[in-house]
């Protein structure tokens, strides 16, 4: 209960927030973090990556 | 001081407040958990001086060249003991419900407790040691760097076992906080939350060393799960005590909010710790025994914030039709849906992850059994959004369709993957040339793959009769069937249900046979899985022929 809202204010406002503004937020940072996936020279990381675990099994060399 | 002596005199301290906290319990559970509490660690100060000792005299040495795995090991160990007891319990409820007789008329042995003893056994005992111990194997070898504070990582392990013990011996005692996947009371959700932190402190502490700029995406994947499960439980668990020293408590939510609280936590546990958790072994293991690189890294990472963003939001799902707003029930049927296509994104990535060595799910059980595991969670992830939508929901909810439906995701799934890890590891923790056998693995193969489908089948047929005999109304507005004639219906598929849990039990005990006897160091003198097809007699050029 901020700034003086009754409970069901609070609860308002936050289901207001949710299906609005956090929404978008929510979304925004989740199509950056898989857009990022796609950004030039991504692909040969990504094969360096998925390969890393072959480079050597039983030593840290 | 010596940071050994403190730690002595620390476990000393901590049983002797242990046995002075059993003396004033108000309960007799909670004298019995403190007593195993001041046990434990009794035990943990012998085991320190005894090491201390052996150290000194050089009866033993540290090598810290190497990767640590002693842990590991204990891990492998525990998985294995704890399925068969998990399995076991969950036979015995089976059997129960299909005849009532076997509850035996004793509290301690009746249905009601040995439920949970049942699923937080599989799920936390079995599911969690797999994930601790696998979680230990793959950040060491991806970060190449030996785990970080050993110490504390032997206190992870002990200290969950000492978790799993007291949340058993409690349910059995009628300690219950009756929250789904979360019954310990709250002195045993503290002790879990101590050991917890500690746990994700090795696991964060051993990313922060490693020498491999990249963290490879499993780690991600138990990252979120260690992370994920700490909030789950601190949130869910808030309760008040009824006293310091019973084992009573009331949650700190009430009504409507305390069952989403409840199913928030509940779903995401199984988000969380049932999926995110073990993907982090599929994403390790399935490309390590293929001998193949995942076949799309980059959907591996769509795969990973996806379910990051739509998981949290689905818990609502188990309250359709209930005092939980509308919205909120719809929020969390669409976020199921869309959870569909990132599931079966990694389902396909897994399984495209062979794409061109086929042939070994013919000649390598292990695959095979991986192979399986992915075909499972693709059925249960495509079943589960089905079963959210609210029309769908009105004639499953509350039968033994979500039974069946828990166990194709938990004895497909979760059960597969880890008996392929397991089968994966021994053979390398143990130094050994190979596992005692293969050929057994196909046994605990069909076991449990007949298992699963008497199980599953059973389910679907029981609970879509259930819901439409609870519907069922007459022409003059009443309900046809009472409630124990809905039971009667279902008796014979109680049957075949307990059937498949003990196909699936014997597998398990050959996974548990085959497990110990690699430990033992034996190999069992077999046929190979494969033979090269190969016929000198043909193996010649083509002479050219005489005319007739």
């Amino acid at each position: 209960m901020t700034l003086g809202m009754t409970a069901v204010e609070t609860y308002d406002a936050l289901r207001h927030f949710a299906d609005s503004w956090g929404l978008v937020m929510l979304g925004g940072i989740f199509l950056c973090l898989v857009g990022w996936t796609f950004r030039k020279g991504a692909s040969a990381d990504m094969d360096r990556a998925a390969n890393s675990i072959f480079e050597d099994d039983d030593h840290g060399a | 001081m010596d940071f050994r002596i403190l730690r002595t005199a620390g476990w000393s301290l901590a049983a002797l407040l242990a046995l002075a906290a059993a003396t004033q319990a108000v309960d007799t559970p909670f004298a019995v958990h403190m007593i195993i509490f001041a046990v434990a660690a009794a035990l943990m100060v012998v085991a320190t001086l005894n090491r201390e000792h052996k150290l000194a005299v050089g009866s033993i040495s540290q090598d810290l060249t190497g990767y640590d795995d002693d842990v590991i090991r204990w891990g492998v160990i525990a998985t294995t003991f704890w399925g068969v007891v998990g399995l076991l319990a969950g036979l015995l409820i089976a059997s129960q419900l299909a005849f009532p007789l076997l509850n035996l008329d004793i509290e301690y042995t009746s249905f009601g407790r040995l439920r949970p003893l049942h699923t937080s056994a599989v799920i936390f005992a079995f599911g969690g040691n797999a994930l601790i111990a696998t979680s230990f194997y793959v950040v060491q070898r991806t970060c190449r760097a030996r785990l970080a504070f050993g110490g504390l990582a032997r206190f992870v392990f002990w200290g969950y076992q000492l978790f799993i013990v007291l949340a058993a011996t409690g349910y059995v005692m009628g300690v219950t906080a009756a929250r789904e996947y979360a019954e310990p009371e709250w002195h045993v959700d503290i002790w879990l939350t101590i050991v917890w932190v500690a746990y994700l402190a090795v696991f964060v502490g051993t990313l922060v060393k490693r020498r491999e700029p990249h963290i490879y995406v499993a780690n991600w994947f138990y990252l979120s799960f260690i992370i994920t499960v700490a909030m789950l439980h601190l949130v869910n668990n808030l309760a008040v005590p009824v006293s310091m020293f019973g084992s009573k408590s009331y949650s700190a939510f009430a009504g409507v909010q305390d069952a989403l609280t409840q199913w928030w936590y509940g779903h995401n546990a199984v988000g969380f710790f049932l999926t995110a958790g073990f993907l982090a072994m599929m994403y390790y293991f399935v490309p390590k025994q293929a001998e193949r690189p995942v076949y799309s890294y980059r959907l591996s990472i769509m795969h990973f914030w996806s379910l990051i963003f739509l998981y949290i939001w689905a818990g609502p799902h188990h309250l359709h039709y209930t005092a939980l707003p509308d919205w909120a029930g719809t929020l969390g049927m669409v976020f199921s849906i869309m959870l569909w296509m990132p599931s079966w994104g990694g389902m396909i990535n897994g399984l495209m992850t062979l794409n061109g060595a086929w042939d070994k799910i013919r000649t390598d059980p292990i695959i095979r059994m991986m192979v399986m595991a992915l075909a499972f969670y693709g059925m249960s992830t495509f079943e589960g959004p089905m079963m959210s939508i609210k029309s769908v929901n009105s004639l499953s909810h509350y039968t033994d369709w979500t039974i069946g439906h828990v166990h194709s995701g938990a004895l497909g799934w979760n059960g597969m993957i880890t008996f392929a890890c397991m089968y994966y590891l021994a053979p390398r923790l143990w130094n050994r040339e190979r596992l005692y056998s293969l050929r057994l693995i196909n046994w605990h193969f069909w076991l449990a793959t007949i298992g699963i489908v008497l199980y599953t089948a059973s389910m679907w047929v029981a609970g879509i009769t259930q819901g439409l005999m609870w519907r069922e109304y007459g022409a003059d507005g009443y309900l046809v069937n009472s409630f124990i004639e809905t039971v009667e219906a279902l008796h014979p598929m109680y049957l075949m249900r307990a059937t498949g849990g003990l196909f699936y039990l014997s597998g398990g005990l050959i996974f548990a046979f085959n497990i110990a006897m690699t430990i033992k160091g034996r190999i069992r003198i077999e046929k190979p899985m494969t033979e090269t097809p190969y016929d000198a007699a043909a193996d010649r050029p083509l002479l050219a022929q005489p005319a007739e």
